[in-house]
């Protein structure tokens, strides 16, 4: 049984696992924020909305790069190589 | 399963290998200059039917950018608009059956970046000139420019990784859906794709214009006053 190789695919789930459990967390916070800000002032949805997609962008970022490093784990690790 | 960061060689020009990219890349490009020839083909001021419907592009354009700078938008329409419309153009490829959009692959994304990156420097030089653009770096604080200067890179290279990333996993999971269920069942995902095509696009010409006037603005000669607001 070759280890590296089986490490590399049970990380590569625990990055995107993990990664995604903080930006789905922030990201709930954020929009519940934004709704709770539409409410209260209507006229101000345009700019929250806008500002809200840009910061979840922003937060979404992070569960990116887990998935990215997952990939680099599963289709280009340099230690299987 | 083919990896995704990895692209398909098609034919080689001399040294220069041209991938699936570049050839969607090209044509990308013919349908854009094509479209925009034509649709202003014969401009009126009293306009038609097709002449509207590219003024209500162009409007909504300049009050996107008009509402996120504060600034006049002449100078920012044509990169910010080409920019867009690039982008959605290549994410919504994927509808056509064959076509992956360029812009799953990592090269796309990383000259995309690198525009935006050198776009930053060009307009903040011709905005603030070029005392104004390297006094930007010590915005509010002379002890940020270390910051600042690794802050132009990593925001670019972050934009680069959004882009891939975001693009890339629509395709790579309707690609795993559709070798498991080929029928119907990828439908759902293609639309969400769509969205997130979308909203990337547009997040990416807005991200490159909040960065664009960031630094004009942090280069006007009176930016050193602390307590001025920054919108978004």
């Amino acid at each position: 049984m070759d280890y590296l190789r089986l490490a590399s695919i049970v990380c590569a789930a625990f990055a995107v696992a993990f990664g995604a459990l903080g930006p789905a967390l922030a990201e709930g916070r954020a929009v519940a924020a934004a709704m709770d800000a539409i409410a209260r002032q209507p006229e101000a949805a345009n700019t929250i909305s806008r500002t809200l997609f840009v910061g979840l962008a922003m937060i979404e970022t992070t569960a990116i790069y887990c998935l990215v490093v997952a990939l680099l784990l599963l289709f280009a690790n340099p230690l299987l190589t | 399963m083919n990896s995704p960061l990895n692209s398909v060689v098609y034919f080689q020009i001399g040294p220069v290998p041209i991938t699936q990219a570049i050839l969607t890349t090209w044509g990308i490009m013919l349908v854009l200059v094509g479209a925009a020839l034509v649709l202003t083909w014969r401009l009126t001021l009293r306009p038609g039917k097709r002449q509207a419907a590219i003024e209500l592009i162009v409007d909504m354009l300049d009050t996107q950018i008009r509402e996120t700078t504060g600034a006049e938008p002449a100078p920012y329409r044509a990169f910010i608009g080409s920019l867009f419309l690039f982008i959605l153009t290549a994410n919504w490829a994927s509808l056509l059956p064959g076509i992956e959009p360029p812009t799953a692959k990592l090269e796309t994304d990383a000259a995309l970046a690198l525009i935006v990156f050198a776009s930053v420097i060009w307009f903040g030089i011709r905005g603030a000139g070029v005392r104004g653009y390297l006094r930007s770096f010590a915005a509010p604080n002379i002890l940020m420019i270390p910051l600042n200067i690794l802050e132009s890179v990593t925001r670019v290279f972050s934009m680069f990784v959004r882009l891939f990333g975001n693009v890339m996993s629509g395709v790579f999971v309707i690609g795993i859906v559709a070798s498991l269920a080929g029928l119907l069942v990828p439908i759902p995902l293609m639309a969400l794709d769509l969205l997130t095509g979308l909203v990337q696009a547009y997040i990416f010409a807005v991200l490159a214009l909040v960065f664009i006037a960031a630094t004009v603005e942090d280069g006007q000669p009176d930016a050193e006053i602390p307590l001025k607001k920054k919108e978004t």
